[in-house]
């Protein structure tokens, strides 16, 4: 159950999205532009936006970029099959995930419950490594006093990494727990997700001091 | 046959050169024959002229009494008449003397040097002759000695002198006209050589530069032409090269513009066809579920319906898939994966897991593009399943030149006639599927530098993929 705001300019993909998503139990409230989008954003307050990304007007990659700036709200693009560049350019406007059109209802609410679900804030734990001090009870982030605004995804890719100090996790282990994908071709997500969450934090985000790349294996956070 | 063509140089250059040098060697060999005889013919002929008048008027002062003697005139002695020969001689001249059966010759040359016939001949008259004695070349006068009486007859005296004008002079004038003739000639030759050279190079050049245009074309420079000089035959036929280009650009462009279109239209046709895909797979679910409650056949036309949108839904993705080959739009991802994980989840998602045997080391890594990869992996597993039985196998492995994976079944195999086609595209050797599947298999492996190739089993097919190392 989660309110969808779902952006889509072709009235018959628009109407079957609907039904088949409040078919899964979601409410869905459909618009055909980006710019139409926007505007209710702020009076519907959605738990997630899935985004066509060619759309009428700004496309579904700067809606996704707008909505960026107004809060962490996860975003989902629509795109077509194959169109690499418009899935990177997505993920890299901070999108949280992507389904490759014509997609099954099944898959898409299997990657809406993914990318919503909650992160445990179970052990009120504050953790420090520097600068940077990680609040697991309250889920804050923050770096030198100030606090970080990380997406869901972006916040739980960061507290997975923080779970195993030291330790290298590999793609194919991060998109099962983050994104719940199975297929280790879609590792893109954990790679532009990784390099959101280090222009937020790193200093020198092209020289990490925190999450540290290990060619061909992973990712893995060393605290300084 | 082949032999002496080789021996031959048969290039247009090289006849030009020969043909070219043979003839100036003719004329000049003409000209300085018919110089050099001439030359000679007069040299002979004035040395004989001037040898002949001096022996002649020498002959005519002879005093000697000779012959029949006149009343009171003593006999001439041997040292009268080899005064006389002496007199008769003279530098470059010898002298022999045969009177009465004495012979009277220098220390130089004897009677025996004088032809027998030249001997016979020279009772009557003034006769002439060159001779070759002692490695010298000789004019050689033989004559008898005529006395007039005082009567006024004139006789013959029995006294024959033969002079041996030398011609040495003469050998050394005509030698050096003929090493001046042999220089002149050499000379004439290099000049005809060079000549030679210069124009064949002058003729060939266009030449050449046709060839080097005909072959430029003919590695796909279309756009090659050569500029047209003068008006001779040369410039003609570069004139036509030259329309042949054009004419042949043209065509190609048309060609390619239309091979362009129609590819287009089918990617565009694929993408405008997703739309309405993506509507109806978005409500196929739904539609599934309602089918339950609907009466058997109602329900039997939903459930073929959906099946069709399935059925459509991968021909159009494939559809596209192949237009990004055509259109060189596939690129390739690399990165450092665990072959055995890409495998496991292509497999994974697709509900393959259970049935197919997978053999390959965990530890196993390559750099490679995983999605085409698994591409790969999909079509040729599905393709065992559909067409093959299993068990189907799957084997990897890590050679020292790449990536080898073979995927087998244990099916009724393909038909012989219909083994080289399996990866021409709508190539279907059963009603199922879309004939996209292996060609599309195929131009990822090719995207990575790499092969496809299948091979009968019994029973059933073997297909091996092999990957490069980069």
């Amino acid at each position: 159950m989660a309110g969808i705001l779902l952006v889509e300019d072709d009235p018959s993909v628009r109407t079957a999205l609907e039904l088949a998503l409040s078919r899964q139990g979601h409410s869905v409230t459909a618009y055909s532009t980006g710019e139409e989008a926007l505007d209710h954003i702020r009076a519907r307050r959605p738990e997630i936006a899935i985004l066509d990304v060619m759309l009428p007007g700004i496309n579904g990659v700067e809606v996704c970029r707008r909505i960026r700036k107004l809060d962490q709200l996860p975003v989902i693009l629509l795109t077509a099959r194959g169109d690499d560049l418009d899935i990177v350019v997505g993920l890299e406007a901070g999108a949280d995930d992507y389904v490759v059109k014509p997609v099954e209802p099944r898959v898409l609410d299997a990657r809406i419950r993914a990318v919503l679900r909650r992160v445990e804030s179970a052990s009120s734990d504050r953790l420090t490594f520097g600068d940077l001090v990680i609040d697991r009870g309250a889920l804050k982030v923050m770096l030198a006093g100030r606090e970080i605004h990380l997406t869901p995804t972006e916040l739980r890719l960061l507290l997975e990494l923080v779970r195993h100090p030291g330790q290298v996790l590999n793609r194919r282990y991060l998109l099962r727990v983050i994104w719940d994908h199975t297929h280790a071709a879609d590792s893109r997500l954990v790679d532009t997700c990784v390099q959101r969450v280090r222009a937020k934090l790193e200093r020198v985000p092209a020289n990490p001091t925190y999450i540290q790349t290990v060619r061909g294996f992973g990712y893995r956070f060393s605290p300084p | 046959m082949k032999a002496a063509h080789r021996l031959l140089p048969t290039g247009l250059r090289g006849r030009l050169v020969i043909t070219f040098t043979l003839v100036a060697i003719a004329a000049s060999a003409l000209v300085a024959g018919m110089g050099y005889g001439l030359a000679k013919n007069a040299l002979t002929t004035r040395t004989e002229d001037v040898a002949v008048t001096s022996v002649s008027t020498a002959l005519e002062r002879i005093t000697l009494p000779l012959g029949s003697l006149w009343p009171g005139e003593p006999a001439p002695t041997a040292q009268d008449l080899e005064e006389l020969r002496s007199s008769l001689g003279g530098s470059g001249r010898q002298v022999v003397m045969e009177y009465q059966d004495n012979v009277y010759a220098g220390s130089m040359l004897t009677i025996a040097d004088v032809p027998n016939e030249l001997r016979a001949r020279a009772a009557w008259r003034l006769v002439t002759q060159r001779v070759r004695v002692a490695d010298r070349l000789w004019l050689l006068l033989g004559t008898q000695v005529q006395r007039t009486t005082r009567g006024g007859q004139v006789q013959p005296t029995g006294l024959k002198v033969f002079v041996f004008v030398s011609l040495d002079e003469e050998e050394r004038l005509l030698n050096e006209l003929r090493s001046s003739l042999a220089t002149a000639g050499g000379i004439t030759l290099l000049i005809a050589l060079t000549g030679a050279l210069f124009s064949a190079r002058r003729v060939l050049l266009p030449v050449r530069r046709l060839r080097d245009a005909a072959r430029a074309l003919g590695a796909g420079h279309l756009n090659t032409r050569l500029p047209v000089r003068g008006r001779d035959e040369l410039a003609e036929l570069t004139a036509t090269f030259n329309e042949t280009a054009a004419a042949l650009e043209k065509s190609v462009a048309e060609l390619r513009n239309l091979e362009a279109m129609s590819r287009r239209f089918v990617a565009d046709v694929s993408h405008e066809l997703r739309t309405p895909l993506t509507a109806m797979t978005a409500v196929t679910e739904l539609l599934l579920e309602e089918a339950e409650r609907l009466p058997k056949a109602p329900a039997e036309a939903v459930r073929l319906v959906l099946h069709e949108v399935e059925r459509l839904r991968v021909l159009v993705e494939q559809l596209i898939e192949t237009s990004k080959f055509d259109s060189g739009a596939a690129t390739l991802s690399l990165e450092t994966v665990n072959v055995n994980d890409v495998i496991c989840d292509s497999l994974e998602i697709r509900g393959w897991t259970g049935a197919v045997r997978v053999e390959a080391s965990e530890w196993l890594t390559f750099h490679l593009d995983p999605r085409r990869f698994d591409v790969i992996v999909a079509n040729l597993v599905g393709n065992a399943q559909k067409h093959g039985a299993p068990p189907v196998e799957l084997t990897v492995r890590d050679t020292p030149h790449g990536l080898e994976v073979k995927v087998r079944d244990h099916g009724k195999g393909i038909p012989p006639e219909a083994i080289g086609r399996v990866f021409d595209r709508f190539y279907k050797s059963s009603s199922s599927g879309s004939g996209l599947g292996l060609p599309i298999a195929r131009s990822n492996a090719q995207l990575h530098g790499g092969t496809i190739s299948v091979r009968p089993q019994d029973p059933g097919v073997l297909f091996t993929v092999w990957l490069p190392r980069r």
